[in-house]
């Protein structure tokens, strides 16, 4: 069966700083995959990379099967993948129910449709209302985006990235800066929306890494060191010296 | 896809429910447009309404690219310019041929003439947004104002070139020779734009405008190519910027090099900033205020200009979201009922400002008529340039009345905080 993602021997250099050096990561489809490493090791550059927001120095990087690096975003999310962003980028000026509804319209088939009027499109709007109230925001629908509290912006992130109905979801921290119950509430929101897709997640959070993920890819100064189930990851005498430390027992 | 719970059904109740008032309002502008000539039919009204009328137009298609996309030009007169040429070549080769097409098309011809100049030059320009595209647009707008005067057999030099409403086909006997029909042809066409811009800005497009215009990086993370979105919305208000072009040529029977010149670039932004961007009606605020504005005080003062640039800066200092802004920022009060407690406040606060204002305009017209000039006539009293008691007058006004505007506009805010926090309470602001 073909991966979902695979990125192979990705190198991406700013300037003639190198940031990541020969990545390779397959993801299976169906799988939750937690990318986990260090600040500053390029996890946020790797969904950049497979996203098409920045294009890679050299390497080869396909989205089920086709050759992705090179894309624009824009074409990368009509293949079926989808992201979030580590710092909450919605449409400030938007109320949330026109958040979530512009990134329904594409994948309904909509387009840049001039002569149909978005307020009598049914699956539309069902599935605008849908996602609102799987992400708990049907009561604040008519509120600018930008208005929202912080956990409310983070939570309309990952409603514009699943809203599409991407069969890879990309999520880059979404539960940072989070309370507890908060963190809770989202990874189980997480867990929901994204059953029987492929998920890929950057997260800080170790209980949540390992409660969530089926794999977990170790990043460490733009490599990655080591790849497996959790279990392995907990054992791998790598990825204690580099990163886990006493994290993880 | 998840199988979550069946979706709240209050959501969708809610998007149907404007739909009376909706063609409501739309009846009542009809209605407005047919009675108005009928109420105010001198001649000089019925010349200011149609061109009242054409700047509605005008300032709706560019609120298109400013308020709804985001894109700031500085030469959307070209489009509207070409537009106007366009439609007098075309009117000039069905009279002189006896085609069988009647005047009332002709707008629509001017609507093709921007919309295909946006076709060619567009792609190139909507790349980025921003200073970019600004600056292109500034660019574009010069190259095509000079190449006016260059081209004769096209553009007619200095002069431009002249047409004849009359002479082609008459619609239902009308001819379109009296000022009153011409007015009915530019209010069907407002009625029609209006209601046309309004529908765009509710399709697919017109909501991905606006995404585009919050965060065109996350537009390309939902499918969409913003390039692509910036390019249809320039198409579009280059089509009906044409239509205004084309229904100015009609009305004055010649399109000239001023009609794409920066002077009309800049007074189309005006109006739409004035209006305010942020709402769809804002753009027909300013335009119906400006051209007001423009036809009354050009008769009053030889410095009409300079009152421009006074309210503009003003409304970007102080009201940046334009009358339209004023307007909705009461809309939560009045919902919440505690509009009442804030009006005493603005009461006590319009006599320094009024003051103020007055002592502004005493010192412009001292200073623009101290070399010779009529009189000055401020509220019935007159003043004169030279005399040292006028210049005292407007200095007392200036300093005082902005030093009590002050105090008094402090205490609006106060009012304003007090009943924003009820209307808070209440639930109906967010
Ligand atoms: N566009 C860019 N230009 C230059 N340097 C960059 C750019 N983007 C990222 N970097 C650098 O690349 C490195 C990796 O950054 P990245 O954001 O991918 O880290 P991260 O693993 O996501 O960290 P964090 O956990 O803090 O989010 C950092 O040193 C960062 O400064
Ligand atoms: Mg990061």
């Amino acid at each position: 069966m073909t991966a979902a993602i695979q990125v192979n021997a990705v190198e991406k250099s700013f300037g003639n700083v190198q940031i990541i050096r020969d990545l390779n990561l397959s993801v299976a489809k169906g799988e939750r995959h937690a990318i986990i490493g260090p600040n500053g090791a390029g996890k946020s550059t790797t969904f950049n990379l497979i996203s098409g927001h920045i294009k890679p120095t050299s390497g080869e990087i396909r989205l089920n099967g086709e050759v992705t690096s090179g894309l624009r975003p824009f074409e990368i999310n009509r293949r079926g993948l989808s992201r979030s962003f580590q710092v909450t980028n919605v449409f400030a000026r938007m109320t949330v129910w026109e958040n979530v509804r512009c990134a329904v319209l594409w994948a309904t088939g909509h387009r840049y449709a001039f002569w149909k009027n978005t307020d009598s499109l049914p699956e539309v709007k069902q599935r605008t209302a849908q996602i609102l109230d799987d992400i708990h925001l049907s009561h604040r629908r008519d509120v600018p985006a930008g208005l929202l509290t912080y956990a409310e912006q983070r939570e309309l992130e990952i409603g514009i990235t699943i809203a599409g109905g991407a069969s890879v979801i990309m999520l880059d921290e979404p539960t940072a800066g989070m309370s507890h119950a908060e963190t809770e509430r989202a990874v189980a929101l997480i867990r929901r929306l994204t059953e029987g897709r492929t998920l890929v997640i950057v997260e800080h959070d170790m209980s949540v890494v390992f409660g969530l993920a089926d794999r977990i890819s170790v990043l460490v100064y733009g490599h990655i060191i080591a790849s497996g189930t959790p279990e392995e990851i907990r054992g791998n005498p790598k990825v204690k010296e580099a990163y886990l430390g006493e994290e993880v027992d | 896809m998840t199988n979550a719970p069946t979706p709240s059904l209050a959501a969708a109740k809610q998007e149907s429910g404007g739909a009376l008032g909706f063609y409501g309002v739309w009846l009542l502008a009809a209605i407005a447009l047919v009675v108005l000539p009928l109420i105010f039919s001198s001649g000089g009204s019925l010349t200011s309404f149609s061109l009242i009328g054409i700047a509605i137009i005008f300032a709706l298609s560019y609120n298109i690219l400013l308020g709804q996309t985001g894109l700031l030009s500085f030469g959307h007169a070209v489009q509207y310019g070409l537009g106007g040429f366009l439609a007098v070549h075309v009117m000039n080769a069905v009279a002189s041929h006896n085609w069988p097409i009647p005047l009332p098309v002709i707008p629509l011809v001017g609507g093709i003439g921007g919309m295909a100049f946006a076709l060619l030059v567009g792609w190139v320009m909507t790349k980025r947004a921003g200073t970019v595209f600004a600056m292109i647009s500034l660019g574009i707008g010069e190259l095509v104002a000079s190449s006016s005067l260059i081209l004769r057999s096209v553009f007619g030099g200095e002069s431009g070139i002249t047409t004849d409403r009359t002479s082609l086909m008459p619609l239902f006997g009308w001819t379109f020779g009296p000022q009153i029909q011409v007015y009915y042809l530019i209010a069907f066409w407002v009625l029609v734009s209006a209601i046309a811009m309004y529908a765009l800005t509710r399709t697919p497009l017109g909501r991905i405008c606006n995404a585009v215009r919050d965060n065109p990086e996350r537009v390309e993370f939902i499918g969409y190519d913003p390039h692509v979105v910036r390019y249809l919305a320039y198409m579009f208000a280059g089509f009906f910027a044409g239509i205004a072009g084309g229904l100015t040529a009609i009305n004055f029977e010649i399109a000239n090099s001023a009609y794409l010149g920066a002077m009309q670039s800049g007074f189309v932004l005006f109006s739409t900033f004035i209006g305010g961007t942020a709402y769809f009606f804002g753009p027909i605020l300013g335009a119906i205020l400006v051209t007001y504005l423009q036809l009354g005080l050009t008769n009053v003062t030889s410095v009409w200009q300079l009152y421009f640039g006074v309210i503009f800066i003003g409304i970007v200092m102080f009201a940046p979201g334009g009358i339209a802004g004023i307007l909705m920022k009461h809309r939560p009060l009045i919902r919440a009922g505690t509009l009442g407690t804030v009006i005493p406040s603005y009461l006590v606060a319009a006599i320094p400002t009024l003051a103020f204002a007055l002592g502004i305009i005493l010192a412009i017209e001292t200073v623009a008529r101290f070399s010779g000039g009529d009189p000055i006539n401020l509220l019935g009293i007159p003043f004169v340039a030279t005399a040292p008691t006028t210049w005292a007058a407007a200095a007392v006004l200036v300093v005082g009345g902005f030093l009590i505007a002050r105090i008094t506009w402090r205490r609006v805010a106060e009012a304003w905080d007090r009943a924003a926090t009820v209307a808070r309470d209440r639930g109906y602001l967010a």
